[in-house]
């Protein structure tokens, strides 16, 4: 989607257009997986590194539930539903979160700061386990 | 760049301090006449529910009322669906009867003890003043605070909205309009902005929405929708991203919160394109940032072995879940909008109701005035300047017309879009002829280049305004900030369409080669054709204001509980039949007498009458339904062992033949007929109820089988008596009853209403010696019986004879 970029702000980060001479020609070598990984280790800082561990967390948690789902029983339905519903949600708010805390994205975001954006993590979580709370049952 | 006119020289801060005034001042003047001009009910004839529907909300919200809010949620309703029940608590949108529990509750907390009726009765035109800040809010969002005013004040009276929301009309739209346009605000708001908190916030007036009325499956479609068209436009944003995830993990899980909801978004289809937009929109966000990660050309191997791959299995194992029956196909009530014969083949009850039928074109006239032709000129504005919300509006557009187009009904739902492109439209054309600026004669124009020279366009365009000092030409003149429209030739275009004044760097420096181009200095030069243009708007507008107020007045403002009509002299008549009848019932019934009546009627009988009834407006089950217009088309022989089966006392019927009362019992019949036909296709035929012609006839050639059936029965028993034994005149259908009229042996005539418009007979009781009834009746009115030579078989035919000799008698 190119003109998103255009429209989007200032320059795209990292190495596609920064790196290029380098890094693009030991990467078209190896496979894009490799090249992922070591890009995403030089250039990612901790706190976001932190969020994606956090993250990876709720994508087993929500694994674990769903296979438990299929394999033993879905028995009481709206407690599946909540928990599953629960990781999700709280994956994609620490995504979005992750988005809006993101220095690269920043031009995107000229009315949040990154700790509006905590906030508005905080506020979007609680009213989510509020209705997760609810659903149990 | 001259003039037209001059502004008043004020400062900055006077001007915005005007403005603001002007703009609550203006808001709360539209409120008010948005409240006053639906309360032509009210003053004309009382403080009262009309319809049917509201009077099964204003009941359940006398429950939460008097019952505290955890039996509303837990009652069961043992006087509706005789023999079942209904467990209502969980078969209702409780958002409105909540809402109306609440301020009745606040009311009482301040010391101000209102009459819950009158809550019920006062809460539609309330929440149509906050429908009228909603739609502001939303349009002001979409171009600028003019055009918000204007489309406030068009919502605040167009006959579309109005029609749903009149005083007395208790119904879930009467909430629901308020709801959807401020969940569509927040959701522009939060797209915008990029902002989980206004997405969350959205999500719980999503909630809200859910909890109020079925239509909300409207906005869950529509918003997948919008963020689906951006994607396929190339316009991906990080703030959708996170718009449309705050809103849609925090909505759905709330709207799975309301107990009639319940699963049904994980099941159900009309839920499936969110869900289905969800994860399109997870894998797009994460291919983002491997884009972001890895260089183009590794990129577009990923692209395709991984997300396109991904994509593809969802998208199958979606379709291989509604076909294994896990995801629930289409409900027959949404399938019809897009198959539109479906409802009249399969579903004769969904097709039976009046509002389901597609309008003609004149309803769009009637109910939208010219809005209706400003509303495509306010979608190509859009189109021309297309923002990311600008989409949002046209997909609303395109689609509400759809609807409205299938279903009268559903014009509800474009009225708020036909208000807000409408005056995009007219305040579009208000900046223009309004704005004083002249466009520059050939020598300005130079002047302008070698400006142009120093900035670029936009920053001309920007100051233009701020030299002129009109507030007004703002709107007009500043490029927009266009998140998309960066390039330059968006802008100038841009700049070119606001007035045409301002030149870009690269106009051409001759004047032929700028004619060529189009870029000639175009725009409106001289008071008059301003003068011209705007009185005429405003004309039209007045025009508007005469039509709304005249529609609502005599079209939709009448009760449909009392019918008033004039006498010769101008006084008003009023008709109160149905109170008269449903009071009769109320005052000299048992408590536990069972009404039988078309489902229709269910809802008022047990609002006024307060009687268990049999089958009632909410129409889940369809047997039920078939059972009661078998027990009505059939002849009394058949009907009665129904009647007794399900415990009937009395028996409830419209008929309008006396009095032109169109909407009554027999012109529904032949919906009786098919809607039990579909169940009993061997007992009940429709094309035993027609002549031999093929004609629906009521008079002396009116089919045997018609004439024997219950309702034809209980419609004209004693209707003759009336003309002294001649046949009575039907003004309804235009004939003449027939000549001898039907008489009854298993039910007495109860009650019959002063205009003979309600008619209730009670069933009788089972003869005490053992006889059947037509039996007993003959015998009592004198016949002698036959002798027993042919056994039984005498006493059947000896039973017309006797009421022959009766009718005779009488």
């Amino acid at each position: 989607m190119p003109p998103k970029r255009t429209a989007s702000g200032p320059a795209p980060p990292v190495v596609a257009t920064a790196g290029s001479s380098s890094t693009a020609r030991e990467a078209a070598a190896s496979s894009p997986l490799v090249t992922l990984q070591r890009s995403y280790l030089a250039h990612t800082p901790a706190r976001l590194r932190l969020l994606d561990a956090f993250m990876a967390f709720l994508v087993l948690s929500g694994v674990l539930q769903f296979v438990y789902c299929i394999a033993i029983s879905n028995f009481p339905l709206n407690s599946f539903i909540a928990g599953f519903a629960s990781t999700v949600g709280q994956f994609v708010l620490c995504a979005s979160l992750r988005i809006q805390a993101n220095e690269a994205n920043a031009a995107e975001f000229p009315k949040n700061s990154p700790e509006r954006a905590f906030g508005d993590f905080l506020f979007a979580s609680v009213v989510l386990h509020f209705f997760v709370v609810n659903f149990l049952g | 760049m001259g003039l037209a006119y001059r502004l008043p020289l004020l400062s900055t801060e006077t001007t915005a301090n005007i403005v603001s005034l002007l703009r609550i001042v203006i808001i709360l003047t539209i409120a008010g006449s948005a409240i006053s001009s639906r309360l032509f009910a009210v003053i004309r004839h009382e403080s009262i529910i009309h319809e049917f529907d509201p009077w099964f909300n204003f009941r359940a919200t006398k429950v939460l009322t008097s019952d505290g809010y955890y039996r509303f949620w837990n009652w069961f309703d043992p006087t509706a669906w005789y023999p079942l029940g209904r467990a209502a608590g969980g078969t209702l949108y409780p958002g409105l009867m909540a809402t109306s529990g609440a301020i009745h509750n606040f009311l009482k907390a301040i010391n101000l003890p209102v009459d819950i009726r009158n809550i019920c009765v006062l809460l539609a035109p309330g929440f149509s003043g906050l429908t009228a800040w909603a739609t502001y809010m939303f349009t002001a969002t979409m171009k600028d605070d003019a055009a918000g005013l204007l489309a406030a004040a068009f919502i605040g009276i167009a006959p579309g909205y109005i029609s749903r929301s009149v005083a007395g009309s208790y119904d879930n739209e009467a909430i629901a309009i308020f709801l959807l346009m401020i969940t569509f605000y927040l959701w522009i708001k939060a797209l915008k902005d990029g902002s989980a908190l206004w997405g969350t916030v959205c999500a719980l007036f999503y909630f809200y929405m859910v909890a109020a009325w079925g239509g909300y499956v409207f906005i869950t479609n529509l918003i997948p929708l919008h963020v689906f068209a951006l994607l396929c436009m190339g316009r991906y944003s990080n703030r959708a991203y996170v718009a449309y995830s705050s809103w849609y993990a925090v909505g759905t899980l709330a709207s799975m919160q309301v107990p009639f909801v319940g699963f049904q978004p994980m099941r159900s289809s009309e839920h499936m394109a969110a869900l289905g937009v969800f994860g399109l929109l997870q894998l797009v966000a994460f291919a983002e940032l491997v884009r972001s990660h890895i260089p183009s050309r590794q990129f577009k191997v990923f692209l395709f072995g991984f997300v396109v791959t991904i994509f593809g299995i969802a998208f199958s194992g979606l379709v291989a879940l509604t076909y294994a029956g896990y995801v629930a196909p289409w409900t027959g009530r949404f399938y019809s909008l897009w198959d539109t014969g479906y409802a009249k083949k399969h579903i004769p009850i969904i097709a039976s109701v009046s509002e389901h039928q597609p309008p003609a074109w004149p309803a769009f006239f009637f109910d939208l005035e010219m809005l209706i032709f400003l509303f495509p000129a306010g979608v190509y504005l859009l189109f021309r300047e297309l923002r990311d919300e600008h989409v949002f509006v046209i997909l609303y557009a395109v689609m509400a017309s759809y609807f409205a187009g299938v279903m009268v009904r559903l014009m509800l739902t474009l009225t708020p879009v036909v208000c807000v492109s409408a005056a995009v439209a007219i305040s579009t054309l208000l900046d223009t002829y309004l704005d004083p600026q002249e466009p520059d004669s050939a020598e300005e124009q130079a002047e302008a280049l070698s400006a142009a020279a120093i900035g670029d366009a936009g920053k001309i365009a920007a100051r233009g305004p701020a030299a002129s000092g009109g507030k007004k030409t703002k709107g007009a003149a500043v490029p927009p900030p266009t998140q998309h429209g960066a390039a330059p030739t968006a802008q100038q275009q841009a700049a070119n369409a606001a007035l045409g004044d301002i030149q870009t760097p690269d106009a051409a420096p001759s004047k032929v080669q700028a004619f060529k181009t189009g870029r000639e200095s175009r725009g409106v030069y001289g008071l008059d054709t301003r003068a011209l243009v705007s009185v005429y708007t405003l004309v039209l507008l007045l025009i508007f204001v005469l039509h709304c107020t005249f529609v609502t007045s005599t079209a939709y403002s009448s009760p449909s509980v009392v019918l008033s009509s004039r006498n010769p002299d101008g006084s008003q008549h009023i008709i109160d039949d149905f109170r008269e009848a449903y009071y009769w019932l109320r005052q000299n019934t048992k408590s536990d007498a069972k009404v039988m009546s078309w489902w229709d009627y269910g809802y008022q009988i047990s609002g006024m009458a307060d009687r268990p009834t049999l089958v009632d407006n909410n129409t889940w089950n369809n047997t039920h339904i078939a059972t009661v217009g078998k027990a009505m088309s059939s002849p009394e022989d058949k009907a009665l062992p129904i009647l007794r089966q399900h415990d009937v006392d009395y028996i409830l019927i419209i008929f309008g033949g006396l009095l032109g009362y169109s909407g009554d019992d027999i012109n529904k019949f032949l919906w009786m007929i098919r809607i039990s036909q579909g169940i009993w296709p061997d007992e009940i035929k429709e094309a035993d109820f027609f002549t031999a012609n093929g004609q629906f006839k009521i008079d002396d050639e009116a089919s045997k089988t018609m004439r024997e059936s219950l309702m034809y029965k209980m419609s004209y028993y004693r209707f003759n008596e009336l003309y002294g034994g001649r046949p009575g005149m039907d003004r309804v259908r235009g004939t003449a009853a027939a000549t001898t009229g039907p008489t009854l042996d298993v039910l007495d005539e109860a009650f019959t209403s002063s205009n003979w418009i309600v008619r209730i007979y009670q069933v009788k009781p089972e003869d005490p010696l053992g006889r059947d009834l037509p039996s007993a009746n003959a015998f009592d009115s004198g016949k002698r019986r036959k002798r027993p030579a042919a056994g039984t078989a005498a006493t059947g035919a000896g039973g017309p004879k006797g009421r022959k000799t009766r009718r005779a008698s009488t």
